[in-house]
């Protein structure tokens, strides 16, 4: 704790994720905190604790004093391990159900014990001492809503039509995802990647796939690294444009959506020719792609830059423009630099806050480093520079393919993996930029042709926090259109 | 023979659809204790209209809801068949689609919406997940397919399907619809 404390100190002031562990019987239980600096997210660090108490009572000291993201961050590993953070103000369980037996992560976890249930979950196990005590009027959004962007439940204390209070409940579509990796082999991993974050699986996948390659330190041919590139900026493209669709449907212009929904189309097109796949394309595999592009690939993604800028006026023209639509999100919904970091807010909203931390540009993986890319940085923070930073972001991606698409390398598509995976012993983490900020994997082996642990960061779980932080004291229609600003993706965090 | 006659769907023959037999199967059932001739033919056109008016309600738990919003924009546009519009409330919509993985918290919440449904409603269960768990099987928290809660009409396999394929998942309950009898609809199953 006094080591964090100074870390802090240092200039360590963006926690990016707190990895549960449980080490076996004789080391025991604890976690792993990894850290950078804000204005340098490329540097990171990371920092192990054992628990103490043994695995009956094991506690840690909280570190939410020092990142306000830690919260939420600890009553994860709460719930998945049973650890206990003193200082912690809630610790209520966080995906699982209040009455779930047992420690699911825990490697003597039963999973016998625990049957489909057949009732609702109550207020009370929700709450633990009434969390809304002394509020009069307290609704429920969700989990099955049309404007949640899938199955979040928030319970919001409302004065009149303003917001005083929001508490994010996950865990609706906890698939168990980091539990079922741990008797995966790691091909068999690469298609849950895809379907954690299904907007951008293309570059969770490839995160995935780095994390592995780095371990086995081979890398993917020229032509891989390449192609792989392309897809993410391609995928990212389709995410921004259903995020920008869903944003302005959420305010009430439907047209927006299917003008979205078009364009994507195209994408969608482009990826089903390659890799066989509209949604998921299942398209990387450990050392390379799964095939080879179709010979039509670099002719329609040429075709498709024109159309998309052409297009991306349109977008404008139809929607930015539009007064009521600026009137809406101006001055609504401020996320200061400060507490963006603290929350951990990456990617677009973090950079409409002002925050540098694009992955593609401060620390280049893939051909990221080959090619001129600035990132789109504002420093409003409000609903408008979160709105606008996305179709800047789109301009920016066609940019980039715009360099690769005609220099992809000849040669092989993949390098030659053994048929059983085994990557050496060690704990390996990995970070890239997906459309919603930086997705992580951690993965640490044994050894063995199966990981020991492997944990996901999610980027969306900050953003539902950074929800929480801004909501208050707006009106209730607008809660509906700061969700749809963040632009979560709600599997991607209860995985 | 009679049933084709009663099932067409707009275009596409009969003897195109797929399981055809569990279609001649069911209406076998139907009609085991005779029918009243002008109560089926009231039956018939009712159903017609019915059928061409489906309206779905949008319970998208993850992934394949994105195959759904694709389907409900422009290029595959769900509404030329009559399936029109989604529905946001339980009590107006007649057919709960079930997109994507249904885990341990959500199987509640999913029984409840069907309850809320009223008479007649249909369930449709699409995509690997909904239909047995898909991914997902072998884990601790997922719910082994919808069926081990709601009763299911049609299912769509796919990881996710394609939206061509939802929408002939439409069609085979079209199809159904219009062959049942208005006066005397099917119990719902025990479970």
């Amino acid at each position: 704790m006094t080591q964090l404390e100074q870390l802090r100190t240092a200039g360590y002031d963006f926690l990016i994720d707190i990895v549960g562990m449980d080490w076996g019987p004789d080391e025991g239980l604890g976690v792993i905190y990894y850290l950078a600096r804000s204005y340098d997210v490329a540097d990171t660090i990371s920092v192990k604790a054992v628990a103490e108490g043994g695995r009956e009572n094991p506690s840690l000291p909280s570190v939410s004093s020092l990142w306000d993201v830690a919260q939420v961050y600890e009553r994860e590993v709460h719930d998945f391990f049973g650890i206990t953070f003193s200082g912690n103000p809630d610790l209520r369980r966080l995906f699982l159900r209040g009455d779930w037996v047992g420690f699911p992560l825990r490697k003597d976890y039963d999973p016998s014990v625990n049957h489909v249930p057949h009732t609702d979950e109550t207020f009370r196990e929700m709450d633990g001492e009434g969390l809304f005590a002394g509020d009069k009027y307290v609704v429920n959004f969700g989990p099955q809503h049309p404007a949640m962007h899938g199955v979040l439940h928030l319970r919001v204390s409302l004065d009149g039509e303003i917001v005083r209070r929001v508490d994010p409940h996950f865990g609706y579509i906890h698939r168990g995802v980091e539990k079922m990796c741990e008797s995966y082999t790691y091909p068999q991993i690469l298609h849950l990647t895809d379907r954690l974050d299904y907007l951008s699986g293309a570059i969770d996948r490839h995160g995935f796939c780095l994390a592995c390659e780095q371990a086995l330190q081979t890398e993917a041919p020229p032509r891989a690294v390449v192609v792989r590139t392309i897809f993410d900026e391609l995928t990212r493209i389709a995410s921004h444009l259903l995020g920008w669709g869903s944003m302005c449907m959420d305010m009430g212009a439907v047209t927006a959506f299917i003008y979205a929904m078009r364009d994507r189309e195209k994408i969608m097109d482009i990826f089903e020719e390659t890799a066989g796949g509209r949604l998921m394309v299942n398209y990387s595999v450990i050392g390379g792609l799964a095939s080879d592009i179709h010979p039509n690939f670099q002719r329609r993604v040429r075709e498709f830059i024109p159309y998309m800028r052409k297009m991306l006026r349109e977008h404008h023209l139809l929607f930015t423009g539009n007064p009521i639509a600026r009137g809406r999100m101006h001055g609504v919904g401020k996320l200061s630099l400060e507490k963006a970091i603290s929350l951990g807010v990456t990617g677009p909203a973090g950079r409409a806050s002002g925050w540098v931390n694009d992955l593609r540009e401060v620390a280049p993986y893939a051909a990221y480093g080959q090619v001129e890319f600035k990132q789109k940085i504002r420093t409003g923070g409000e609903t408008f520079d979160r709105y606008i930073i996305r179709l800047e972001e789109i301009e920016s991606s066609l940019h980039i393919i715009e360099q690769l698409i005609d220099n992809i390398p000849d040669g092989s598509y993949a390098e030659k993996t053994k048929a059983v995976v085994r990557l050496p012993e060690g704990d390996f983490f990995q970070r890239v930029e997906n459309a919603r900020g930086q997705f992580g994997i951690h993965i640490t082996s044994k050894g063995d042709k199966t990981p020991y642990r492997v944990k996901f960061r999610s980027p969306s779980m900050v953003l539902v926090g950074a929800l929480k932080q801004i909501a208050p004291e707006n009106k209730v229609a607008d809660l509906i259109m700061l969700g749809g600003s963040l632009d979560y993706v709600i599997p991607c965090i209860d995985r | 023979m009679e049933i084709s006659r009663r099932t067409k769907i707009k275009n596409i023959p009969y003897e195109e659809f797929n399981d055809n037999e569990y279609l001649e199967k069911y209406v076998a059932e139907l009609q085991q204790n005779g029918t009243n001739v002008i109560l089926t033919s009231f039956s018939d056109l009712i159903n017609w209209g019915r059928s061409n008016s489906v309206w779905p309600l949008t319970f998208a738990t993850s992934c394949c809801g994105i195959e759904f919003m694709s389907m409900s924009a422009a290029r595959y546009d769900f509404s030329r068949f009559g399936w029109e519009v989604y529905r946001n409330s339980p009590r107006q919509a007649d057919v709960i689609m079930v997109f994507g993985t249904v885990v341990h918290k959500m199987a509640p919440v999913l029984k409840r919406l069907y309850d809320q449904m009223a008479e007649p409603k249909y369930v449709m269960a699409i995509g690997s997940c909904a239909i047995g768990g898909g991914p997902f099987k072998s884990s601790y928290h997922v719910v082994q397919g919808v069926e081990e809660i709601i009763p299911v009409d049609v299912f769509v396999p796919g990881c996710p399907p394609r939206p061509d394929a939802i929408l002939y998942g439409m069609m085979q309950l079209e199809r159904k619809i219009k062959v049942q009898n208005l006066f005397k609809l099917p119990d719902q199953p025990k479970l």
